[in-house]
């Protein structure tokens, strides 16, 4: 079983995030791979470890930073890292991040065929939830997304996705784009032999010439969508914080009653 | 201009959202419906033409397979510049795909949407509510997934009795095939994305509901949980609000015994007022809360419910 992971670099959840000339401003101190995709990793190593022999990639596209984030999957048991890296991708939108994407796996898939690329179901900093699909889309590879429950076998994957609705079964042939909730698995954490062996496990870094995508393809100039203004929110003015010591209901009451909304 | 509008409803019945979509729709463009699914009922074409929509554009099958409901909007949207959806997590998927097809730009999550020169703009919010962005769609056509709540639904000033068409779509062969299909009951009362208040308890309740769902009938609203609640299984995951559960922006959110992680907190911090009620002075939910309480949610809810039935029966 050959199995490639998409693993994102984000700011971290807890720091001050920021943009910068309408990007999202990423620094190794204060990023790392998105939490979600801790889920794609673990469920790439449990089918790998299920059969028993197989390789699990790493794959990231983004800046200098972003090694951070298959480092993190090499540490949780990944067997190969690729960063794509190339000036040219900064402030590409979605499409163009899928595209890259696409190339530097069907770069992999020429070495030997790949089963499944797995993903996490959202990046925790803008949370679209759109990349899955476009990569299966430019991949021409089954789309089976938002899996909370994913089986492989006989050439074949089967999701199940909680949707508002419905529980749906999916089932799709492999080759498949499969994207994961943090229901499908517990990820592990990294003991100290894999983080003390990723340290010195190397990186393979492409360049956009390197996976043959024409650099005017992509990046911000070939975005389809561009951020024109970004603001932090102001805090919330007239905030009232009362302690209990009997009537806290009431003045909660009042406070509600006060804004129309009871 | 052309605004197509994608229908939401369940069971034949058109969700609210939509409503919101189409009176969007209406600033931007002349807005058209899309519906895909079994044929409306007469009342709800009626519905849709209260809220302006000309055109009721049906593509009649069951399109549960992404690759053929994106197909089947794309047809029925052909001649829109703007394409309106409702934030979902399908429909996002959907557009992605119909965005591959035609070359067009997409923002998801977005908060409002406008024409400025020629291009929709749209607002949102971003890193767990934190920021605001404005985004320029550059394409000349756009799709956006509007958030619920986020407009408010106004029936047009003219209402039009719209013309329904029923267009016959060759669907393509899509890889994926949907093999069971186990239906999750519809939820009682307001479906929590759409509420305009929501009540949440988290695992401060103990497990026990029922006063934050007392409240939450009270005030009209839906009940809403943490994350650590649906894992102990006190409450079942629809009820999850969060990053990874549902986001809400309704225009009151109360939070009952949560602590405020900000998981949580990116799943309904641009709600428009929070009240929280927590024991911890210190738990991170008081930062965003416009007006909080530090107590027993078991002591201050039961005197909040009286005070406004109290209220109420006054007035
Ligand atoms: C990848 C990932 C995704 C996640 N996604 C989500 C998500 O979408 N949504 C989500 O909610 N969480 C999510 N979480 C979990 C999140 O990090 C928190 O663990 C969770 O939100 C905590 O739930 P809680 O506030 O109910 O519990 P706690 O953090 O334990 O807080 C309980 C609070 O109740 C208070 N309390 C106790 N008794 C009372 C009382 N009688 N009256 C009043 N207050 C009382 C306590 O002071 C405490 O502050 C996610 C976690 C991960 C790792
Ligand atoms: N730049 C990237 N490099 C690698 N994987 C990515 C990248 N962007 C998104 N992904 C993957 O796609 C998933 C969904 O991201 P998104 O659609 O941006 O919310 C993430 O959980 C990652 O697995």
């Amino acid at each position: 079983m050959r199995v490639l992971v998409a693993v994102k670099f984000v700011p971290d959840l807890q720091s001050q995030r920021s943009f910068t000339d309408g990007l999202v401003t990423r620094v190794a101190e204060d990023g790392s791979m998105n939490e979600l995709d801790e889920n794609a990793v673990e469920a790439a190593l449990q089918l790998v470890e299920a059969q028993g022999d197989g390789e699990v990639y790493a794959l990231t596209v983004g800046g200098p930073d972003a090694v951070a984030a298959v480092r993190k999957a090499l540490q949780l048991g990944a067997t190969y890292a690729i960063h794509v890296n190339d000036g040219a991708i900064a402030g590409s939108d979605v499409f163009g991040t899928a595209a890259v994407l696409a190339a530097a796996i069907r770069k992999v898939n020429a070495e030997a065929p790949l089963d499944l690329v797995i993903t996490g179901m959202a990046a925790l900093d803008g949370l679209t939830s759109m990349l899955p699909t476009a990569l299966a889309v430019e991949l021409g590879w089954s789309q089976l997304t938002f899996a909370s429950k994913l089986e492989v076998a006989a050439g074949e994957a089967t999701i199940v996705r909680h949707l508002p609705d419905a529980y749906e079964t999916v089932a799709a042939p492999l080759p498949a784009v499969v994207s994961v909730t943090d229901e499908a698995n517990k990820p592990r954490y990294p003991n100290f032999k894999l983080i003390m062996a990723a340290r010195t496990k190397p990186v393979t870094v492409w360049t956009l010439a390197d996976i043959g995508v024409d650099p005017a393809s992509v990046g911000a100039a070939a975005s389809r969508t561009t951020v024109i203004d970004a603001s932090p929110r102001p805090p919330r003015a007239d905030r009232t914080i009362v302690t209990d010591t009997g009537e806290a209901g009431t003045a909660l009451a009042d406070f509600l009653i006060g804004r129309g909304l009871a | 201009m052309i605004a197509a509008v994608l229908v939401e409803h369940r069971d034949g019945v058109v969700a609210q959202p939509s409503l919101e979509a189409l009176t969007l729709a209406r600033s931007v463009g002349v807005p058209v419906a899309v519906w895909l699914g079994a044929s409306p009922s007469a009342e709800a074409v009626a519905l849709l033409g209260q809220y302006g929509a000309t055109d009721v554009r049906v593509v009649d099958a069951e399109l549960r397979v992404v690759a053929h409901a994106a197909d089947a909007l794309r047809a029925a949207s052909d001649d829109a510049e703007l394409v309106l959806v409702v934030s979902t997590f399908v429909n996002k998927e959907i557009v992605t795909r119909m965005a591959l097809a035609t070359g067009a730009g997409v923002v998801v999550d977005a908060a409002g949407a406008e024409r400025i020169d020629g291009h929709i703009e749209t607002t949102q919010t971003v890193f767990a509510a934190t920021w605001n962005v404005r985004t320029r769609i550059n394409t000349e056509r756009a799709i956006v997934a509007i958030r619920p709540n986020t407009t408010t639904a106004k029936v047009a000033d003219e209402r039009t009795a719209p013309t329904v068409t029923t267009l016959a779509v060759a669907l393509p062969t899509a890889r994926e095939a949907i093999v069971d299909i186990a239906r999750v009951a519809p939820p009682e009362g307001i479906p929590l994305a759409e509420a305009p208040v929501v009540v949440s308890g988290g695992r401060g309740t103990g497990g026990d509901y029922t006063l934050v769902r007392d409240l939450a009938d009270l005030l009209g609203g839906a009940v809403g949980a943490s994350r650590d609640a649906t894992d102990e299984g006190w409450i079942s995951h629809e009820h999850m609000v969060g990053q990874t559960g549902t986001t809400v922006t309704p225009a009151l959110y109360v939070a009952c015994g949560i602590s405020g992680a900000v998981h949580h907190r990116g799943g309904m911090q641009a709600s428009g007022t929070i009240v929280a009620v927590n024991m911890d002075p210190d738990a991170p939910i008081f930062d965003i809360a416009d007006f909080g309480v530090v107590g027993s949610l078991f002591d201050v809810l039961p005197q909040a419910i009286e005070r406004i039935k109290a209220h109420r029966a006054a007035s």
